[in-house]
């Protein structure tokens, strides 16, 4: 961990949207960002895409994970993703997926924005790595 | 910068954003911007909330911002949480407990971690406030942990800090112990509806009224520390009460129960402020102290620039540890041409 410390703090916002109450895998990957050294705020159940965007403007967070495993993702996350930009906050947030996206789900959603999609099996490696690489360079 | 401020001030919810986390990094610049804010500053009243971790500080914050809006009031919420010591990083929750205003863009809450690293949480407190007053905000409040000095530190930075006390929260001693009698302005007993409760207020109120006994011994010498500038701000804030005795008020935050009676408080204690110019003493205390933290942190950084530029401290530890110099020595030697140039400074 000692590499970390010169490394500026990662904010990360783990959200939960629409009415899927399983958030197992949503503590799960907070736990695994903590212990990576990111601040992670984490949005509780039952979020709209409104809220999940209020919290991540307002908090200014450098990643929003969206845990999703209703199968509403492709009305869910454009939503989301078309709010960022209303607050001009689409391009250098670093928008992550996780949970059940079907392959022919997954162009789309990069296209519109998604930066990564971890489906089950994903490694906490694997997307602690990804964020760490992928995370927008502010000033 | 100036975009940022500009968007800032023109009610840019990102801009917002973006300077809180200039403040909370301490990125570049960031010195200039609080600067530039502060003229703007002065309007929002700042209500500091303290407690013990579960008291229920989230759940009733939510329930002050839902009833501040519905008056028609802004309010700017900061929320600290603490961090691991180990990896640095965090998981804040508060945001969870704002289900009745979550949604509402006019209720700007954000979380804060307690970066153990970066020190001066109390500064960075402070400024955020004054980025949140600066927008705009009618009513900014700052939610922390009531665990030590770091988070007394913080509240002082209120206009009026209310500490809530959960129901059966053991006996005299530990709230004495707490520190927490000198901070508080409100007494909340949260969680009313718990079994002891009522001796929770009880025993709440009988030491409010021993604190005021002493307040007025104090009061003899209060004269004299008042005009020493190195006055302790907790010797200040107790006879800062004169005139001011602390109320207690029961809540149940999680169905509203009370709440209007805590802000009717809140607002009881403004007036006070306001009428009897305790505010403005207040307010003089705290940016006497800001004053003082910022240049304790200049000077430190100063020092350490100079230690560096001489190799680090290591060379000067291995003297000291074969004899050949000691730490006063070390410390003298080092500040000696800052003092220099200080006294060439003022003297030219």
């Amino acid at each position: 961990m000692s590499a970390d410390a010169d490394q500026r703090t990662i904010r990360c916002l783990v959200a939960k949207v629409g009415l899927d109450g399983h958030d197992r895998g949503a503590h799960v990957i907070a736990r695994a960002f903590r212990d990576a050294g990111f601040e992670v705020i984490y949005s509780g159940l039952h979020r709209s895409p409104d809220e999940v965007v209020q919290a991540a403007v307002q908090e200014d967070v450098d990643v929003l994970g969206i845990s999703i495993l209703s199968g509403a993702h492709n009305t869910l996350v454009p939503k989301i993703l078309a709010g960022l930009d209303e607050y001009d906050a689409l391009d250098d947030t670093l928008v992550v997926v996780g949970g059940i996206i079907p392959e022919d789900d997954r162009p789309k959603l990069k296209e519109a924005g998604v930066g990564g999609i971890f489906g089950p099996g994903a490694s906490m490696e694997e997307a602690v790595e990804f964020v760490r690489e992928n995370a927008p360079q502010r000033d | 910068m100036g975009d940022l401020i500009d968007d800032l001030l023109a009610g840019k919810h990102r801009a917002l954003a973006r300077a809180i986390t200039k403040i909370e990094n301490r990125s570049p610049g960031y010195r200039d911007l609080v600067g530039e804010l502060y003229q703007h500053t002065g309007d929002a009243e700042v209500i500091g909330i303290t407690g013990s971790p579960g008291a229920g500080k989230s759940t009733l914050v939510d329930k002050l911002a839902k009833t501040y809006r519905d008056e028609g009031l802004t309010v700017g919420v900061i929320a600290i949480d603490p961090s691991s010591p180990f990896t640095g990083g965090s998981v804040l929750g508060d945001r969870i407990r704002m289900a009745s205003v979550s949604g509402d863009m006019d209720v700007f809450f954000r979380s804060m971690s307690a970066r153990g690293s970066l020190g001066g949480l109390s500064t960075a407190t402070a400024d955020a406030v004054k980025a949140l007053d600066a927008f705009g905000k009618d009513k900014v409040i700052v939610e922390t942990v009531g665990a030590g000095q770091n988070e007394i530190d913080i509240v002082k930075t209120a206009d009026t800090v209310a500490v809530l006390v959960p129901p059966g929260s053991g006996d005299d001693v530990q709230m004495l112990k707490a520190g927490i009698l000198e901070i508080g302005d409100v007494f909340v007993v949260n969680k009313a509806d718990l079994p002891g409760a009522d001796r929770t207020v009880m025993e709440l109120r009988e030491m409010i009224d021993t604190r005021n006994d002493y307040t007025q011994t104090a009061d003899h010498h209060g004269a004299d520390a008042a005009s020493e500038a190195a006055a302790s701000e907790a010797m200040a804030r107790e006879t800062d009460d004169e005139g001011w005795t602390p109320q207690v008020v029961e809540t149940v935050a999680e169905d509203g129960t009370g709440v209007d009676d805590l802000i009717e408080l809140l607002a009881d204690h403004a007036t006070y402020l306001a009428e009897s110019g305790k505010g403005e003493e207040r307010a003089r205390q705290r940016y006497a102290e800001e004053i003082r933290t910022l240049l304790r942190e200049d000077v430190n950084q100063l020092v350490a620039g100079e230690l560096a530029a001489r190799g680090g401290i290591e060379s000067y530890v291995q003297r000291v540890l074969d004899r050949e110099t000691d730490p006063y020595a070390v410390a003298d030697e080092l500040v000696a041409p800052i003092e220099e140039c200080v006294e060439a400074d003022r003297d030219g």
